[in-house]
Formats: structure tokens, C-alpha cells, sequence
């Protein structure tokens, strides 16, 4: 009798097994994404941005790409380096994802990348912004789609600097690589162009009060002050601006960062006409932008930041390429190479886009002025485009890449 | 009845590799590694009775040279690891120098602030280690590459290290560690120099940390400020006290239980770090003692209960 049982039910769960085992193989097995991001930690506002951002799109398109289903396993970096790094290991080797896409901080962003390097696994990193991820030290398997590299989008703003009569100009960034590239872009171009550094200010990351460097800036007297602030930095910097009765005296330029929406969607008129430079600019009238924008507003009642923005046209990215090659992302090779291949139109990033050889997008990049919507909502409206821009400029790739990469001593400043 | 226990805890170990191929076994390695860092913490903490919370930077050195050497220096990584330890263990004698003459919560705030130099060293010091991007490279000997055999070689080297590590606790100068945790007056009137074993335990614990850091770098071929943060030595700290202060083994059962839940806890939520600060809450109330003390409490009045009818 007990065998019996014994034999019913496990001829049963046999049976239940195997149908669904058939019924999996002829739906085809989804294509799985392993999404890195800072659900904890000091950037975790952005980093739900990010998912949302991502899951927009494919809920957009019903979960589908390429004749299969697509599933994203989330998962937390907590803004840690080692933790990203353990939950890249976790997705790759227990939950077997096809690829990896995310990450907001670099030094998340670059352990991952060693981590790929050493097992092929394609790396995507719309946000991941570090120089050398396609320059010097360019992985193949880690492609920066949708992203941008750091000193990509300040270089058009010294040239419209330059050419908007400004000649003298001070640096403030926060002191770590993010910002030393995003500053060495801006400077080689600006004293390129025959403009000087009167003096470069590098605060600590979470800089409280930035009272003390005020005064130094205004007693050098500058034509203009860029700034390179990303998070609360960036919110404190531009209110102290302001409240110092600088905003009207000197001009102020930024990174894209500090008056991405993340930002200035807590701030009022003081945040108002600052200029930046970047390939992503909310308030821009075109037609998949608008669609990205309202969709995104409706979605979660608010404007989308650079992070959800990323994250969407980095889905859409990776739709086309799964279309290209009809699914088949176990053949890393092709997929890489479909990926590498993509011609981007009708996204919210603009004019069609595509990768240079290195594996970074050449880009209309937009210069932005913070305004008000009619609504009396902050946003970034373009006052100038720079069409195709790439990593490299106007250098040539080779020639460029034997300059060392920007840090705190090299800037790429050009004596007079 | 210990012997058994020994041989399934050693049987269990050798296992895992097999049992548990792929992303478990890295876990695994993980967890040895930082079982190794939350021994030498206990040496301090459960032996000599002081709480340090620069262990993460000793650690973290170690890690930083090891990636320097390989990566940048173009060294060997068996060179590299022999350079790691003995930075940890220079590091180690400063911290020790400024932090022995206090106690308490003035050693807890030395060994923080000494930790947090460091951290701010790495952080800014860009030409040297990369600042807040840090170091990375492969820097895993090419003999230990596969994740089995870099299992096999970690699990080694731990249980050379804790071998070592009881031998020192339990030997007449571990004792004498033990007196200073009891009574630091009777032993200075014993005629002992409770400053220099103080120190020598230090770092000797430095030593271990140091070790145990280069096995990570080994591990993770990356080293960043956060690999020298405090929160690397709260983390370990925290295995020590969820484990059981004193007790040496309990690094292991600490490191276990806290990798085991991170993981298993992200799993499925997102907000795992609340649920880790409950454990911790509900283990300081429940089980102050940690899980190994609690449970050679709870054995032992099993014994006695068996033993009195």
C-alpha cells in the first residue's frame, strides 16, 4: 500500500515535471537581465530611478524581445563596490542571467567590469561614465550603451563657453575621478581654445558648506565658474550660489549631473538659467522624447532623471539588438556584435545614434538652460546642440588616447 | 563527541566545492575570508578584551598592496602576498603604539580614527591607489585560478591561520592576554608588562587581518576605499559578537550566519539591511553571548540536567 502511494505520487510529480518542462521548451526559455542597482546606500533615490526607468520600457513592449520573454532579476549593489561585485557573481553563477546591465557609481561600475573580463559575460553601462571603460583600458564585452563617457559632454560647453565671450574661468569639483574627468574635459578644450584656469577648487564628496570657497572665487574675479557636483553637492552648491548674490555676477556652467532632474526638482528660482551640457535634455521638443518624458511622468509623477533616461533607452537598445539576431543571446559573439552594430532612431536620445569602435555612442549633445515649464515644473531646455559628438572630440582617437587619463594632476591644460 | 563534530565540520568543508558548485562555492570562499578577519578581531576583542575597529583598515592594506604589486608594479602574487602581510603588520604596530595604552570606548575611538586615516589616505591619495575607483587587476595566482581550487586554497590557508590563531590564544602568552582582559592592575602587579603584550597581541591580530585581506584581494581582484572602510570593520566586528566573543570559532559561525542571511535576505527583499539590524537587535537581547556561547550554555545544562537524575 505505502509503495503504492509512493509510486502514484511520485509518478504524478513526474508527470507534472515533465509537462512543464515541454511547455517551458516551447515558449522558449526568457532571456534573462541581471540589473545592478544602488537600492541602498548614498545614491539610492537614483538608483530606484534606474530600475524604473528600465522596466518602463520593457513593460512597454509587453516583456518581449526578439521572440522571447525577457526577465530582470534585480539586484541591490547598495552603492558598495564589493557588494556589486558579490551580487554580479550571485547573477551570473546562481541565477544565470545573459548579461549584465547597471550600476551608478563608478567604482561599482569598474569592479563589475574586471569581474566580466575574466568570464565574457556581456556588461552593459548606460551610466557607468569612467574615461578608460572605452579608452585606454576598453574590455570587450562591456559596452556602454546609451552612457556616455565622462569628458564627453563637458568639452562642447568649453567651446560654448569660448564662444559666448568667456575667458577666464574657475573649476569647483568634487575630488574623485567622476569629476577630475569631467573637469580635465572641460579645461584641455577651454585653454585649447585660448581661454585660462585661474584655479581649479576640489572638495571632498558630501561637502557640507561651501562658504569657504565663495569668497576665493569672487576675489579672483572669473568670467564664469564650472561646476562639478553630482547629488546633494550639487542641490547645496547651487543654492549657496545663489544665496552669496553670485548668480547674477558671474556665470555658472555645470556638469549635466547638477541640474539633472534627480536635483533640481527640489529646487526653486535659484537653480534658474544655470548651463550645462549633456545628450540627455528633458525639455527637448521631439517627438520620442516627449512620448518618454509624459510616459515616465504618468508612470511614476515626476520628471525622469538622467538615470531612468539612460535606463530606458538602454532597454530600447537591447530590444533592437535581440530583434537583430531573433533572441539568440547565448551566441555572445553575434549578440556582442548586434549590439556593437545598432543603429538607435526614434529614441528619446535624439537623431539616430550608434557606437564608435570603442564602444561608446557618438551623440548630439545639448547645451542646457535650467527654466520653467508652463506648469512651473524645473527642467532643462536646449539653448544649443553640438551634433555627433564623440568620446574623442575632434582628436583623433590613437593620438588622443597616448595622453595620460585625466586625473588631479593632469588636466590637459594648455600653457599660454 | 568534539572529535565527531570536528570530523563533520571538516567533512562539510572539504565537500563544498562538489556539493556546491558555482556561485555557492564563491560564497563559501567568502565566508572563510572573512571568517579568518573576524578571528584575528577576536583575539583583541575576546581575549584581551579590546574592541578594535581598525581591522578593516589592516585588511584593507593588505588588499591595496597585494593589487599595487601585481597590477601596477607588474610583481609576483606570491611576492605580493608576503608584501601585503607585512604591510598589515607595519600598519599594524603604529595602530598598535598609539591604541594599547587605552581601554574601553577610548580604544574603540583610537582604533576608528586610526581606520578612518587610512580610509582617507586611499580615498585621496589618487596616483597610488586610484582613489575612490581603487585598484583592480588579476591578481589570483595562476595555480589557485579555478574557483574550486582557489576554494581549496582559502579553506588551507584559514585553517592554518585559525591553527595558528588557537595555538596563540591558548598559549602561556595567551593567557597572560586573558589575565589583562580579567584584571589589567593584578597582572601589572604580577610583575607583567601589560602594555607589550598588548601590543605583541596586536600585532599579531594585524598579522592575521593582513592575511586575510590578501586572500581577498586574491579573491575579488579589486580593492577600493570601501575595502578599507569602517563599515569592513563593523562588519567583521559584528560576525565576532553574532558568533560568540572568545571563542575563536565563533568568527567562523559569525561570518556564516551574516553572509548566509545578506544573501539570503536581498533574495527577497530589498531592504535587508533592516532585517540584518533585527537579527543584530534580537542576538544582543536573546543571545549576548553569541550563537557558539549560547550554545555552550545551552549544552551545558543539558549535561546537567542528564547528569542530576
Amino acid at each position: 500500500m505505502r509503495r503504492r502511494a509512493f509510486l502514484k505520487t511520485a509518478g504524478t510529480g513526474l508527470l507534472a515535471l515533465s509537462s512543464r518542462v515541454r511547455r517551458a521548451l516551447a515558449a522558449g526559455e526568457p532571456i534573462r537581465i541581471g540589473l545592478l542597482s544602488p537600492l541602498t546606500g548614498v545614491i539610492a533615490a537614483g538608483g530606484r530611478e534606474l530600475v524604473d526607468g528600465f522596466n518602463l520600457y520593457w513593460d512597454q513592449v509587453g516583456r518581449k524581445a526578439g521572440g522571447r520573454e525577457i526577465e530582470v532579476v534585480v539586484e541591490d549593489d547598495a552603492s558598495n563596490p564589493n557588494t556589486a561585485l558579490q551580487k554580479a557573481r550571485r547573477l551570473v553563477e546562481q541565477r544565470n542571467v545573459h548579461m549584465l546591465v547597471g550600476d551608478i557609481l563608478a567604482n561599482t561600475g569598474l569592479a563589475v567590469a574586471e569581474y566580466v573580463k575574466g568570464n565574457g559575460v556581456p556588461y552593459f553601462i548606460p551610466v557607468i561614465a569612467a574615461d578608460d571603460l572605452t579608452q585606454r583600458k576598453r574590455i570587450p564585452n562591456v559596452i556602454r550603451i546609451a552612457g556616455y563617457s565622462a569628458s564627453q559632454s563637458t568639452r562642447p560647453l568649453a567651446d560654448y563657453a569660448l564662444k559666448h565671450g568667456v575667458r577666464k574661468v574657475i573649476t569647483v569639483s568634487q575630488d574623485y575621478t567622476f569629476g577630475h574627468e569631467q573637469c580635465g574635459g572641460f579645461c584641455q578644450i577651454f585653454t585649447e581654445g585660448g581661454g585660462a584656469v585661474l584655479q581649479q577648487i576640489w572638495h571632498p564628496l558630501n561637502t557640507p558648506d561651501f562658504s569657504p570657497y565663495l569668497p576665493q572665487i569672487q576675489s579672483l574675479n572669473p568670467d564664469a565658474v564650472f561646476a562639478m557636483e553630482t547629488g546633494a553637492d550639487g542641490s547645496r552648491f547651487i543654492q549657496q550660489w545663489a544665496n552669496f548674490g553670485l548668480k547674477d555676477k558671474i556665470r555658472l556652467f555645470t556638469s549635466m549631473n547638477a541640474t539633472d532632474q534627480s536635483i533640481i526638482r527640489t529646487l526653486g528660482p535659484e537653480a534658474e538659467g544655470v548651463l550645462s551640457a549633456g545628450h540627455f535634455c528633458e525639455g527637448r521638443d521631439d517627438a520620442a522624447n516627449k512620448k518618454f518624458v509624459a510616459d515616465y511622468e504618468k508612470a511614476f509623477g515626476k520628471l525622469p532623471s538622467i538615470y531612468a533616461f539612460s535606463h530606458y533607452s538602454g532597454a530600447m537598445w537591447l530590444a533592437q539588438a535581440f530583434e537583430a539576431i531573433g533572441g539568440k543571446v547565448e551566441d555572445r559573439p553575434r549578440f556582442l556584435e548586434a549590439v556593437r552594430k545598432i543603429k538607435l532612431s526614434a529614441s528619446p536620445l535624439g537623431r539616430e545614434v550608434s557606437l564608435d569602435k570603442y564602444g561608446n555612442p557618438v551623440y548630439d549633445i545639448y547645451i542646457r538652460k535650467v527654466a520653467r515649464r508652463a506648469d512651473g515644473k524645473l527642467w532643462n531646455v536646449p539653448v544649443e546642440v553640438y551634433q555627433g559628438v564623440s568620446q574623442f572630440w575632434k582628436y583623433d582617437p590613437e593620438q588622443y588616447m597616448k595622453q595620460p587619463p585625466y586625473s588631479r594632476e593632469f588636466q590637459g591644460i594648455k600653457k599660454a | 563527541m568534539k572529535r565527531s563534530a570536528a570530523a563533520v565540520l571538516a567533512a562539510a568543508l572539504l565537500s563544498v566545492p562538489l556539493v556546491l558548485p558555482g556561485y555557492k562555492t564563491s560564497l563559501a570562499t567568502e565566508m572563510l575570508i572573512f571568517a579568518a578577519l573576524a578571528m584575528s578581531i577576536d583575539i583583541l576583542a575576546g581575549y584581551a578584551g579590546r574592541t578594535s575597529l581598525g581591522h578593516g583598515a589592516l585588511f584593507g592594506v593588505a588588499a591595496y598592496v597585494v593589487l599595487y604589486h601585481v597590477t601596477v608594479a607588474g610583481g609576483d602574487p606570491w611576492v605580493a602576498a608576503l608584501l601585503g602581510i607585512a604591510a598589515a603588520t607595519v600598519v599594524a604596530t603604529i595602530f598598535a603604539v598609539l591604541a594599547i595604552r587605552a581601554s574601553g570606548v577610548y580604544f574603540l575611538l583610537i582604533t576608528l580614527a586610526l581606520g578612518m586615516i587610512v580610509w582617507g589616505i586611499c580615498q585621496r591619495w589618487t596616483s597610488v591607489t586610484g582613489g575612490e575607483n581603487g585598484l583592480r587587476g588579476a591578481v589570483r595566482p595562476a595555480a589557485v585560478a579555478g574557483p574550486a581550487a582557489f576554494y581549496y586554497f582559502v579553506l588551507a590557508a584559514t585553517a592554518l591561520m585559525a591553527f595558528g590563531m588557537w595555538r596563540f590564544v591558548h598559549s602561556p602568552f595567551g593567557l597572560t592576554l586573558r589575565g589583562i582582559r580579567a584584571s589589567e592592575s593584578r597582572m601589572r602587579s604580577l610583575g607583567y608588562d601589560v602594555s607589550l603584550h598588548l601590543f605583541v597581541g596586536f600585532v599579531v591580530s594585524g598579522f592575521f587581518a593582513g592575511a586575510a585581506g590578501v586572500l581577498y584581494a586574491f579573491f575579488n581582484s579589486f580593492a577600493s576605499p570601501a575595502t578599507v572602510a569602517l563599515a569592513q570593520s563593523v562588519e567583521g566586528l559584528l560576525m565576532v559578537i553574532v558568533g560568540g566573543v572568545g571563542t575563536l570559532v565563533g568568527g567562523l559561525v559569525g561570518s556564516v550566519a551574516i553572509i548566509t542571511l545578506q544573501n539570503f535576505v536581498s533574495y527577497h527583499t530589498e531592504r535587508w539591511s533592516l532585517v540584518l539590524g533585527l537579527v543584530f537587535i534580537v542576538t544582543m537581547i536573546f543571545a549576548p553571548e553569541g550563537l557558539v556561547g549560547r550554545a555552550r550554555i545551552l549544552l551545558a545544562r543539558h549535561a546537567a540536567r542528564v547528569r542530576e537524575p
